[in-house]
């Protein structure tokens, strides 16, 4: 397996390094898409350059990282293009292997519920073989590192590269059960990657055998340790953001900035019009309910995806990128890698082609609609945010259909794949 | 001064008008009328003054209530073209502009800057309001104090600008109503609004500041300077021929001077026609005067109005100046400022500097105001001389912060002899809510002029006796230094579009981003509440109701 794998390492830096050296990576480097007010790296440098002229980045309205990145690249400025080029080839080897040892999981659970005969009989054609699996770790390797969204991220050099590869680590110590390294780093840079911790702390439960049951002490006590463990490493990364200009002048800036979404450049996702349009009165109220939208899915998905903690990380992930308040084509990028884990849910998808074709069409009417409104006055933001919107919508449709597909197959896993009505006639399934 | 006779103690106030014309080389005339008033009083100590005689009542009030140390306000209409017309005597940026030093026992500066900008909208029938901390800067280095005062902490500063402002008619009744005489008597019956706004540039201004009595400065008094510099066109309809005359720029004659005024002058620059070659004067005066202003020493003919024979025996005066050739000039310094890029989302403003000095650099603060809507991007600035990088030795940045406080930008910059300096810095251009946007969108946001401040190396010795009796439009700037004089340059205004969303559409958008996030709830709704199950199918309408009539019944359904 290394060694395909180091191929497409290879294949990977050579295309990214190809596109650094040409004149696109100014061009992509200003479009809307890829970077947003958080993720630019024009504002990072100009962060170091405020910092250099002795004020403070955090006094202006322009710098929006938090000061781990002003650590980080006041040494690496110089080699930034390797630097984000490294941040992409840790996410690929992260999921790699966090993807391999989930399967490896997956397949010891199969055999025993085998085993235990708990599947019906009809529904051996669902079971997995390990022929099958044996090439999705690379698959998610080169979804990821060749999806276009990735490849444009990385040129534009928008920190979005380095924040995937921080939840990629997260997700690979998780799928370790390695608690000692699995902190909340991912946590540093935006807080949305808080619910994640559900997900996780469900994944540790499940690998410790430890039942998911409220009335019982070691449930709590494991969920209190996490906790603390988590809650402990958040408190070591916001000291030493503190640390580094000894104010702290970059909570309201960082946090607050995501949280009140004060700056409207348009972007993929539905806040900038939203705000821009909003009326004066409302204004707060709306920007609460978008926000808790974000976090609101973390519980019913737990519940329901309790047995299945790496899907709900998919889920979460997915929910994330599409509702955040400032999402770029980076964020899209992450959750779609882990699609390959779950292509045996294939013959369930409904609504795949519609979603494929849509997601497509989008990305290619961004850029033209873009010109068109800015550059040649002759559309307005209507054109850019309508499709805006359908780009969410697909999005949505196809985190949607793999929820129902995996929902499915679980049903099937239990009840049996051909089902009969109580007449012996063909049945459908429907969701009641 | 006329004595008044009185049992009260006489507040020693004094009032001086002047009026100086000059007609420049491109044609133009360019006139310029200063009201002084000094006044040996003391606003800040506790007693209340309030006995105003010559000194308006409105302003006195104004600078005990707000503890004004030096107020400067101006309304320009047009923009002074330094190249055609060279230097103006006091310099003002389109639009308004109001700067003001507080004293150091003011503990809210910036409650009373607003208190301050909103009781002077009230008095000079202006928008002022629309000045509030969006628009208003410290400058650390260039707007030093104007009169006396060693108090240079700039935290008492406060400077800014609406280069939208218009100026017209209902400006200038309440300006001409500050002046003692008003606008009934002396140099001010020339002031009428139908002519004054028929011109390139119009530029009124009220300047007030504590200035030193005497040599040592034992006494100090209060100076308010009212200047109105206004430029008239060649080419005005009914102008065609190349002659001025006071009643073809006015359409007054003057008659006398303000009673209450101890002086009261007018100045022709005839500096560049020393021999009557190029234009004539009438009537024919043998009072000449010579003044060091900006750099030069000038020759004026003068007509004193306090002297009844000015009038002649017709008992106006009309004074007539008939052309004869003209000849080009350039000044030392002069800028020029613009927006490069295209679209509606980066750009770029240049700013040249030209010096045109032969041998000598010296150096130019420039201060940037810019609007936080157009986001700088500091490390994007570059300032080239002749090609080369000129790092310029003080830089003062002070970022924006969103719809708090504008972008300010300090820089001293060494400007090489003979040669143009070059300050590019990038800018973004942001999306604002709706109700940011003005009722004409389209039209474009204003950025304030630059101000580019400086020491100018002057050809002759300089003037640095303050107290000496000078003509008005000579002693405006301090001058420390007898090689250099004070020179302050305007850019001009810019006009940027920002990217607009749809003013029509609020509530299409809110119901449409609302769907979207309703089909996601919607979808996740559906499968986390909803299990599968088997669907049975249902029979057809005609069974349907065939059962419905046999539950009726109470017999067993299809």
């Amino acid at each position: 397996m290394a060694a395909p794998l180091t191929l497409l390492l290879l294949v990977a830096v050579t295309v990214r390094a190809a596109l650094y050296r040409s004149s696109l990576a100014d061009l992509i480097s200003e479009r809307v898409e890829v970077v947003s007010p958080l993720t630019a790296w024009k504002r990072v440098v100009e962060g170091l350059a405020l910092l250099d002229l002795g004020v403070s980045p955090y006094s202006g309205d322009v710098f929006h990282e938090t000061p781990l990145i002003i650590y980080l690249f006041h040494f690496l400025v110089d080699y930034a293009e390797i630097t984000f080029m490294l941040a992409d080839v840790i996410t690929a080897v992260a999921l790699y292997l966090s993807v391999k040892d989930y399967n490896k999981q997956v397949f010891r659970k199969q055999k025993y519920a085998l085993e235990a005969d708990r599947y019906p009989l009809d529904c051996l054609e669902l079971i997995r073989s390990p022929k099958e699996m044996q090439y999705i770790p690379l698959k998610v390797a080169m979804f990821y590192l060749l999806n276009p969204f990735t490849i444009l991220s990385c040129v534009a050099k928008s920190t979005c590269g380095l924040n995937n590869a921080v939840i990629a680590l997260f997700v690979l110590s998780t799928i370790k059960g390695n608690s000692r390294t699995h902190s909340s780093p991912a946590e540093g840079n935006s807080i949305y990657p808080l619910t994640l911790c559900a997900a996780a702390l469900l994944y540790l439960l499940q690998r410790q055998y430890i039942p998911v049951n409220l009335r019982r002490f070691s449930f709590w006590w494991f969920v209190a340790q996490y906790a603390f463990m988590y809650l402990g490493s958040l408190f070591v990364i916001v000291g030493l953001s503190f640390f580094l200009l000894g104010s702290w002048d970059f909570l309201p800036s960082v946090y607050g900035f995501i949280l009140s979404v004060p700056d409207l450049t348009p972007n993929i996702g539905l806040f900038w019009y939203f705000f821009a349009e909003m009326f004066e009165h409302f204004r707060l109220f709306f920007l609460c309910v978008f926000q808790i939208n974000v976090f609101f899915y973390t519980v019913p998905l737990s519940i329901k995806l309790k047995e299945h903690p790496v899907f709900l990380i998919f889920m979460q992930l997915a929910v994330i990128s599409i509702f955040k308040s400032y999402p770029t084509v980076g964020d899209i990028a992450l959750y779609m890698a882990f699609l390959p884990v779950w292509s045996h849910l294939h013959r369930f998808l409904r609504n795949i082609f519609l979603v494929s074709c849509v997601l497509l069409a989008c990305s290619a009417l961004f850029p033209v609609l873009w010109h068109l409104w800015i550059y040649a006055g002759s559309a307005n933001s209507n054109f850019y945010y309508a499709i805006t919107l359908l780009f969410n919508v697909a999005q949505i449709l196809l985190v949607s259909d793999y929820f129902y597909a995996f929902l499915r197959r679980e049903h099937h896993l239990s009840h049996g794949l051909y089902l009969k009505r109580k007449d012996g006639s063909e049945a459908t399934l429907v969701l009641k | 001064m006329m004595p008044v006779p009185s049992s009260v103690p006489q507040p020693k106030d004094d009032f001086q008008e002047e009026l100086v014309i000059r007609p420049l080389h491109s044609g133009d005339i360019y006139a310029s009328f200063q009201f002084r008033t000094l006044w040996e009083t003391d606003f800040m100590r506790g007693n209340k003054v309030s006995h105003y005689r010559l000194f308006p009542k409105s302003l006195g009030q104004v600078i005990s209530k707000f503890s004004v140390r030096e107020l400067h306000i101006s309304f320009t209409q047009g923009y002074w073209r330094t190249m055609q017309w060279g230097q103006p005597f006091l310099p003002s940026p389109p639009g308004a502009e109001l700067w003001v030093w507080f004293q150091d026992s003011v503990t809210d500066v910036d409650g009373t800057w607003k208190e301050l900008t909103n009781v002077l909208s009230g008095i000079f029938c202006a928008s002022l309001n629309f000045i509030d901390s969006t628009n208003t800067v410290q400058p650390s280095a260039s707007f030093k104090p104007l009169g006396i005062g060693n108090v240079t902490d700039h935290r008492f500063l406060r400077y800014a600008t609406l280069p939208r402002e218009i100026v017209c008619t209902e400006n200038l009744t309440p300006w001409k109503k500050l002046l003692p005489c008003g606008s009934k008597a002396g140099l001010a019956v020339l002031l009428k609004s139908e002519k004054l706004f028929h011109s390139s540039f119009h530029s009124q201004a009220v300047h007030i500041r504590p200035v030193c009595q005497d040599w040592q400065c034992k006494t100090t008094s209060w100076e308010l300077r009212q200047t109105l510099n206004v430029v008239f066109d060649l080419h005005t309809p009914g102008q065609g021929k190349l002659e001025w005359s006071l009643f073809k720029m006015f359409s007054r004659t003057l008659t006398e001077a303000c009673p209450l005024a101890s002086s009261s002058k007018i100045y022709i620059d005839i500096t560049d026609d020393p021999q009557g070659e190029q234009f004539e004067v009438s009537p024919a005066t043998h009072l000449l005067s010579q003044a060091m202003v900006l750099g030069d020493r000038r020759t004026f003919s003068v007509y004193d109005l306090t002297q009844q024979i000015t009038f002649g025996t017709v008992r106006s005066l009309n004074l007539l100046i008939r052309w004869k050739s003209r000849d080009m000039l350039r000044p030392l310094l002069h800028a020029e400022r613009y927006v490069a890029g295209y679209g509606l989302q980066t750009g770029e403003i240049h700013t040249l500097m030209y010096n045109n000095h032969p041998y000598r650099s010296f150096p130019v603060l420039l201060l940037d105001s810019v609007p936080w809507y157009l986001r700088l991007y500091i490390h994007t600035l570059t300032v080239t001389s002749k090609g080369k990088d000129n790092k310029p030795s003080y830089i003062h940045y002070q970022p924006s912060k969103d719809r708090v406080r504008p972008h300010l930008l300090e820089m001293l910059v060494q400007l090489p002899p003979n040669s143009v300096t070059e300050v590019t810095v990038q800018f973004e251009r942001a999306l604002l809510k709706w109700t940011e946007y003005t009722p004409d969108p389209n039209h474009g946001f204003y950025v304030g002029s630059s101000v580019i401040s400086s020491l100018v190396p002057s050809i002759v010795a300089m003037d640095t006796n303050s107290t000496r009796e000078q003509p008005l439009f000579s002693s405006f700037f301090p001058c420390k230094e007898e090689s250099s004089y004070f020179m302050r340059v305007y850019t001009e205004p810019l006009l940027v579009n920002l990217p607009t969303p749809d003013f029509s559409m609020p509530y299409n958008v809110i119901c449409l981003t609302c769907t979207v996030v309703a089909v996601g709830y919607g979808s996740l709704y559906n499968l986390l509440t909803r299990s599968f199950q088997i669907e049975e199918p249902s029979p057809g309408l005609a069974k349907r109701i065939a059962n419905i009539i046999r539950k009726m019944r109470g017999v067993p359904p299809l």
